[in-house]
């Protein structure tokens, strides 16, 4: 009851401030929890975000569109669960919009980014540089509008991103460190500027994009399966999420409501996703301060976890299992009673690993107290997953949200509130023990029945926003259709966009060493964060 | 004849550097219930690089190109004044400890000045904290040395080494501390867990690794080498100072064969505790290391007063 209390207060306020609403509508609740659409005038926009961030809300995602006379440009708010999405319309000729990236610093590269793909130029953004636009494109050429071909303009050589202007250190004994993008590990690329004195970091900058693949514009003119299929390439890592929301998005469109049991399998592969996740990083965070023994063993049971997916699922990170209107494929009893060996082969193996680091001091001395983030700054970033629970935020869609199969069972979320790196450590351990327990109990709750639902074509112009929980925290997908099924925008929102700059501040005061294992315990997706 | 054996000594030394890394790799993996490569593959490794043509950078002057050729003649030489096998070798009776020390400190100056000459930010990054821990790894190791010296009246190791024979074996606390002490220092210095991570890909924690990062083909070799054999020569120094029991004292085709065995033992048992202790902690936080390398010279310092207080007076 407390959900309808803020919207109503927050409606209120924005009357009394003589902020017009133009129009309210719902979202249908297909597969899905409620969401109010609220349409506001442009020049309303920030003064819509100073009201939203007095009422506590959240900022969760922001991105445009381009209709056939102007641009619609979206932003996600919740509170409590409940989510506000709030539109407005700007003319094409003139594509101005207040910022709010001024009241919400989440806002920040989503803005930029929306910038870089459209050329909608949001006044008063703190931050004048470009994002996602190295330097493919043409100054004038906008990627997202519809005047851009897909197969793009591509010069023979991309000039070097060469005048970024980080930020500059200056005094005796400051200096800075470039890394990346190219690393001496095989990891994703991204560069890394520092201003250190000595070995302590005194800021970083973060610069990205460098994995940019298109994968709004690709997505233009697909089919829906083919939607789901370029979803769950996102980032690689997160293949069942990204799926399982773009999936969401498009049957809320389509007014598909998937079967039981296809909601059920979709949760059995979501935590098992989380599951192998968190694995890979237990072991990764130990070996980033030189414990090669932990990362032995994690990869050891993250693979034996692998190969069963492989066995059951066919393929060992799950891609493409989940498909419009439900799942590709079934599972047997036999599955099932692999899987329930599998996790009690997990859990006693992991009680063992567990104990032994939880008694190994040099380990400990490492983890504790590094890479600080406070929950205020938890807090202004929005982040999200283990990153933000670690941190003292509290929230998780499959839990304040639920949407099937979660409305069916009690989901235990994880929290704390340190938030060094041992808590982001722990934090993981303990969602892959509620992680087992949720298979089992949907395993418990599958009855015989479809796995796909038929479907629909959705009519014209009609569009939807999928919500699901990831196992780095909350995807946004939206989804808008055009005629003859296919699509006219899809926006994926990777937990990272909202994670990454946490790094930026959780590293300050830590010293130069000590960033690899700050970095692992957040560990963003590069892919996920530059589309 | 002397000479000659100890210029045969010098390269067995040499030869087997790269055997005893295989065998300390082989140790971690087992203790990692992962398999193991070959105990040859540090010999495929070196072979493979000397085949492949090295990168130089635009901006590297001589001291890049030239610094590992000087870095691992150094640790030759340094490799010829510690006895391996036999003592009384005559190379052996040409250089003390102190030069010892000094062939390290003229390596690792040409490292850190090949470090800082391409000017990436990596290798002035590594340099530094090369110099950092070296200068307080130094006088650590020092002490440790004299606290045997002072005990054998000599800086040469070779009659350091027939003393402590002649000795027989005598519990003494002055040389338990310095041998500690010289364990610690040997850690610190060859860049090994928890000081350094020598297998890491991170370059920002990297220390050695952070100053050869720029090095390739030949010079990598070279430079790889020279780090296989610190590690060996500070094998050596341990095993042979504090446990000689078992180094020819003739120069008989049996005591030396048996030489080489029980040094070949010797080394092969410390490797596996070396193994055993990177299996069992993590790397420490960079600014631990000082507390590290002063208690290695507190140690030292024990080794130094006990000798004073309850040895020397004797």
């Amino acid at each position: 009851m407390n959900d309808v209390n803020w919207m109503d207060a927050l409606r209120q306020t924005l009357a009394a401030e003589s902020i017009a609403i133009e129009s309210i509508s719902e979202v249908p609740a297909v597969n899905s929890g409620k969401a109010a659409i609220w349409r506001i005038i442009d020049t309303d926009w920030q003064k819509l975000a100073e009201q939203a961030q007095t009422h506590k809300l959240r900022w969760s995602a922001g991105w445009a569109e381009q209709d056939d006379d102007c641009f619609i440009v979206h932003a996600l708010f919740e509170n409590q669960g409940t989510y506000l999405w709030t539109q407005t319309l700007i003319p094409l000729a003139k594509p101005e919009l207040p910022s709010q990236a001024t009241v919400y610093p989440a806002a920040n590269r989503s803005e930029r980014h929306t910038q870089d793909m459209f050329g909608i130029k949001f006044s008063g953004h703190p931050d004048k540089r470009h994002w996602t636009r190295h330097k493919a494109w043409g100054k004038h050429d906008y990627p997202l509008r519809k005047d851009f071909a897909v197969a793009g303009q591509p010069e023979h050589i991309t000039p070097p991103d060469m005048d970024y202007a980080f930020v500059k250190s200056h005094g005796a004994g400051t200096y800075e460190i470039p890394v990346g993008p190219v690393h001496a590990g095989i990891i994703e690329p991204g560069h890394f500027r520092f201003q250190a004195v000595g070995e302590l970091i005194l800021n970083l900058e973060e610069r990205l994009a460098y994995t940019h693949k298109g994968i709004e514009k690709i997505a233009e003119g697909r089919t829906p399966e083919s939607l789901a299929r370029l979803a769950g390439r996102v980032s690689g890592d997160t293949t069942v999420s990204h799926a399982w929301a773009a999936c969401m998005a498009m049957e809320q469109a389509a007014a598909v409501t998937i079967p039981p049991r296809a909601a059920l399998l979709r949760g059995i592969l979501a935590e098992r996703e989380r599951v192998a996740n968190h694995l890979g990083d237990l072991g990764a965070i130990c070996n980033d301060v030189g414990f090669s023994f932990a990362q032995m063993q994690f990869s050891r049971l993250r693979e034996d976890w692998l190969r069963t997916q492989a066995n059951i699922f066919g393929h060992r990170l799950l891609m493409d299992c989940v498909i419009p209107g439900g799942v590709k494929s079934d599972i047997t009893d036999a599955d099932c009673a692999d899987i329930k060996q599998g996790i009690i082969q997990l859990r006693n193996e992991l009680t063992d690993i567990i104990t032994a680091l939880d008694l190994n001091s040099s380990l400990e001395d490492r983890l504790y107290t590094a890479g600080l983030l406070s929950t205020d700054i938890a807090a202004a970033y929005g982040t999200l997953g283990y990153v933000g629970r670690a941190s003292g935020q509290d929230f998780d869609v499959r839990r304040d949200a639920p949407y099937p199969p979660y409305h069916q069972v009690t989901v235990k979320v994880a929290f704390e509130n340190q938030g060094d790196i041992a808590s982001r450590f722990w934090i993981r351990y303990k969602e892959i023990m509620a992680s087992m327990k949720l298979i089992a109990q949907f395993m418990a709750l599958l009855e015989p029945g479809d796995i796909a639902a038929a479907w629909q074509v959705p009519t014209p112009g009609s569009s939807g926003l999928g919500i699901v929980d990831g196992w780095r925290g909350e995807i946004v997908s939206y989804v808008r259709f055009t005629a003859e099924n296919s699509i006219a925008r899809f926006y994926p929102r990777d937990p990272s966009q909202l994670n990454w700059p946490a790094l930026e501040k959780l590293v300050l005061n830590n010293i130069v060493p000590d960033f690899p294992v700050c970095n692992k315990s957040l560990n963003g997706s590069y892919s996920g964060n530059d589309l | 004849m002397n000479w000659l054996l100890a210029v045969i000594q010098t390269m067995l030394f040499v030869a087997l550097a790269p055997l005893l890394s295989g065998w300390l790799k082989w140790c971690k993996c087992h203790l990692q219930n992962r398999k193991a490569p070959s105990l040859l593959q540090p010999y495929r490794n070196l072979l493979k690089l000397t085949r492949k043509q090295p990168v130089v950078a635009e901006h590297a002057s001589w001291i890049f190109t030239k610094s590992p050729y000087i870095v691992f003649s150094a640790m030759v030489l340094a490799a010829s004044v510690v006895p391996l096998i036999a003592v009384d070798l005559p190379s052996a009776a040409s250089a003390d400890v102190i030069v010892l020390v000094g062939f390290f400190a003229f390596a690792r100056f040409f490292l850190a000045l090949a470090g800082l000459d391409i000017g990436t930010a990596f290798g002035g990054m590594g340099s530094s904290r090369e110099m950092t821990i070296s200068s307080l790894a130094e006088p650590a190791m020092l002490m440790a040395v004299f606290t045997l010296t002072m005990t054998a009246s000599t800086t040469n190791l070779s009659l350091a080494i027939e003393h402590v024979l002649h000795e027989g074996l005598v519990l003494r606390p002055s040389f338990v501390f310095a041998m500690f002490a010289l364990i610690l220092v040997a850690i610190a210095e060859t860049g090994r867990i928890p000081v350094d991570n020598p297998a890491t890909h991170l370059e920002l924690t990297m220390i050695h690794e952070a100053m050869i990062l720029e090095y390739s083909g030949r010079h990598l070799a070279l430079i790889e080498w020279a780090s296989q054999l610190k590690l060996m020569l500070y094998g050596v120094l341990i095993a042979n100072i504090f446990l000689p029991w078992g180094i020819a004292q003739g120069f008989s085709a049996q005591a030396l064969s048996y030489g080489l065995l029980t040094i070949i033992g010797k080394l092969g048992v410390l490797a596996i505790l070396l193994a055993i202790s990177e299996t069992l902690v993590a790397k420490m936080r960079l600014f631990r290391v000082q507390e590290y390398l002063s208690f290695a010279y507190l140690l030292g310092l024990l080794g130094m007063l006990s000798h004073i207080i309850l040895e020397a007076s004797r």
